[in-house]
């Protein structure tokens, strides 16, 4: 017997009873629509997370005081001071393979114009730093060396604070602003370069001289740093050198015996980069249990009809037996049917996926990310599991006597 | 040589308990190429009991059945639904045609599983359908023909397979004398064509048309004669035939 005959008696069977059919694929449609929109969103997420950090540069490393906690990321706010200014000059002067290394540090405080005011991040640094993080200016320029050796009142805004203050394409360069009653003037805005990975707006900062900084928004400059240095490598393959030889020359500086941890922790965007993807995966793991769950629902869904489906009709399958059916053809003609409900759960499944990942990404502005292999994946589930809950009711079909199920009313 | 020979055939019931039955207790029994034999007996006698196991559809608790030469009381599920679709045909009381299927596709049904190619499939049943004047009702649904038509969809079903034998429990058993007579006339045609048949019945006036008539009671044959049949002749009125 073929299977197109086979396919086409399942076929007959289910359009008999449309809303039952229906009713008992959605456990499996929901299931697989749970998935795909899941991973549909989950691999945008993860994608505009690569992206970004690209984006940022990969020869980049960050050192912040503090000892490395496990696996975790430990902010340098609220850590003991461990680095200091001449930490920072002898990672200029004695890396080779550094090409730029900054300080920034960083307060949150009000700027005032003359109509309005915003809160944001300021934060304090020297002209090396916008080398480091590659960011040019759209506007003016940038803070120079001379700024911050003598300490001057200037500074730079980012896109979200020109436009809290001045307006959408108001250009500022001249303008003069407040922080803590202190004027300053602004000399340039630095390029739009939009959100972090964490969903952080880069934009709503503001820079000021790391000299200025320590003597009018922070207190006295002392010997240590209060903020985390951004070190530049001369390239993407110098990056491991560097850490390497910044974690040397700084366990040095600070006097840390062989068996001592460091004092300080020296992350590179790789690193961090991971780290965003662990959380990503955590929730794409708990989706998929959701997902799995709503499966097992469907399929022990199909596994209820499908007996019901055989006690129905065991007068038929004693007709068939009469006429020449096998035990084996009964199987089949069974979990085939089993077999059509969950792939076509899976494809409604699927489509009703695509569609709600599409439409959550137009509403929530979420990047989504429809890969091949997830499809093809969610269509094998969805089979997989007609063939796993319809194995039993087909086979109790199959084993049935003829003559008892012939003489079944 | 025989085409059906039972020997000493018992089919016990619940077998060792208080309610044991004796369906059959030792039968033994030979049919010949061409008979066409009508099994009779009060209810509960065994005669359907009987039907199954001559229909391979049951098997005995004991004796030996040799069906064209070849044992087959021990055979297994897949080798008797091999015989059941090469050399038997069934005809049941209730006419048992699938509900939603069409009656060239109930008919079609042995062929499928003979697996047939559908193109022969086609031709066979529809060719089938027409020896028994349904050609024009190929696409009706059985819920669209009367009892007698569902009937005889069964028989072309039970033909198409070009079987060597046809059983019918109670095949008039639910139809009226007109269409009893009718159905009885087609399965007296088969025997000239060296098709058996074998049926069951309680009434005396369709036994008539059988040329022999085995008579069971509490599982045992108590009568066997040969006779000359009654010629089934039906009288033509309105119905259609083509
Ligand atoms: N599956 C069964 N289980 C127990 N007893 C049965 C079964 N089938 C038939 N019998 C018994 O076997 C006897 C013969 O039954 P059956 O062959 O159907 O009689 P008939 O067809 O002549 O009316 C009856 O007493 C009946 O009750
Ligand atoms: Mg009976």
């Amino acid at each position: 017997m073929s299977l197109y005959v086979t396919l086409r008696i399942a076929l007959r069977a289910l359009s008999r009873n449309r809303l039952r059919s229906f009713l008992t694929t959605l456990g499996v449609i929901i299931g697989v629509a749970a998935v795909i929109t899941m991973t549909a969103i989950g691999e945008g997420a993860k994608a505009r997370i690569q992206a970004a950090f690209a984006s940022m540069g990969t020869n980049m490393l960050v050192i912040s005081p503090g000892s490395t906690t496990l696996g975790g990321v430990k902010g340098g706010s609220g850590t003991m001071p461990s680095l200091t200014w001449d930490d920072l000059k002898a990672i200029q002067r004695d890396v080779p393979s550094v090409r730029a290394a900054a300080a920034v540090l960083r307060s949150s405080a009000s700027i005032v114009s003359e109509t309005n005011n915003w809160s944001t991040s300021i934060q304090g640094t020297a002209p090396e730093y916008f080398d480091v993080r590659n960011w040019p200016m759209s506007s003016g320029s940038a803070i120079t060396q001379s700024d911050v050796d003598t300490g001057a009142k200037v500074i730079v805004l980012g896109q979200t604070v020109v436009d809290q203050l001045f307006g959408r394409n108001a250009d500022p360069v001249g303008q003069t602003v407040r922080i803590r009653q202190v004027p300053f003037t602004v000399v340039g805005v630095a390029a739009k370069k939009g959100q972090s990975p964490m969903g952080q707006d880069y934009d709503d900062t503001a820079f000021v001289p790391q000299s200025t900084f320590a003597q009018k928004i922070q207190g006295g400059l002392g010997k240590y740093l209060q903020g985390t240095i951004f070190v530049s490598a001369k390239s993407d393959a110098d990056t491991g050198r560097a850490q390497d030889s910044i974690e040397a020359l700084l366990r040095d500086r600070h006097q840390l015996r062989q068996n001592e941890d460091n004092d300080f922790q020296i992350r590179n965007l790789a690193e961090i980069a991971s780290a965003q993807e662990e959380g990503t995966k955590t929730m794409t793991t708990l989706l998929a249990s959701v997902a799995a769950v709503s499966l097992l629902v469907g399929g022990i869904g199909i596994m209820n009809i499908m007996l019901v489906s055989v006690t129905e009709r065991t007068r038929e399958i004693g007709v068939r037996m009469a006429l020449g059916a096998k035990p084996r053809h009964v199987l089949a003609q069974f979990l085939i049917e089993a077999l059509v409900l969950s792939i076509a759960g899976g494809i409604i499944g699927i489509a009703l996926g695509v569609g709600l990942a599409i439409l959550l990404g137009k509403r929530f502005d979420w990047p989504v990310l429809f890969q091949p292999q997830v499809i093809l994946v969610a269509a094998g589930f969805s089979g997989l599991v007609g063939i796993v809950f319809g194995l039993y009711p087909a086979r109790k079909a199959s084993e049935l006597d003829p003559i008892d199920a012939l003489r079944h009313e | 040589m025989a085409l059906i020979e039972l020997e000493q055939i018992y089919k016990i019931y619940n077998a060792g308990s208080d309610a044991e039955v004796r369906a059959l207790a030792g039968v033994s029994l030979s049919i010949a190429p061409g008979e066409f034999v009508a099994v009779m007996g009060p209810s509960g006698s065994g005669k359907s009991t009987l039907m199954n196991v001559l229909g391979c559809l049951d098997r005995p608790t004991s004796g030996r059945y040799l069906l064209d030469g070849k044992d087959v009381s021990r055979l297994g599920k897949n080798e008797l639904a091999e015989v059941r679709n090469r050399t038997l045909g069934f005809v049941f009381q209730n006419f048992n045609l699938l509900p939603r299927m069409s009656a060239l596709e109930n008919v079609e049904l042995p062929l499928v599983y003979a697996g047939v190619p559908a193109r022969d499939r086609k031709q066979r049943s529809s060719e089938a359908l027409e020896l028994v004047g349904l050609a024009k009702r190929q696409d009706h649904h059985p819920n669209q023909l009367s009892g007698g038509q569902q009937q005889r969809v069964a028989i072309a079903r039970a033909l198409v397979g070009r079987p060597k034998i046809i059983f019918a429990d109670e095949p008039t058993g639910n139809l009226d004398s007109r269409t009893s007579t009718e159905v009885m006339a087609m399965l007296q045609a088969l025997a000239p064509t060296g098709i058996t048949v074998a049926l069951v019945t309680h009434e005396p006036d369709i036994a008539e048309y059988a040329s022999r008539v085995i008579v069971v009671k509490d599982g045992l044959i108590v009568r066997d004669e040969q006779r000359e049949a009654r010629r089934a002749v039906v009288l033509e009125t309105g119905e259609e035939h083509a």
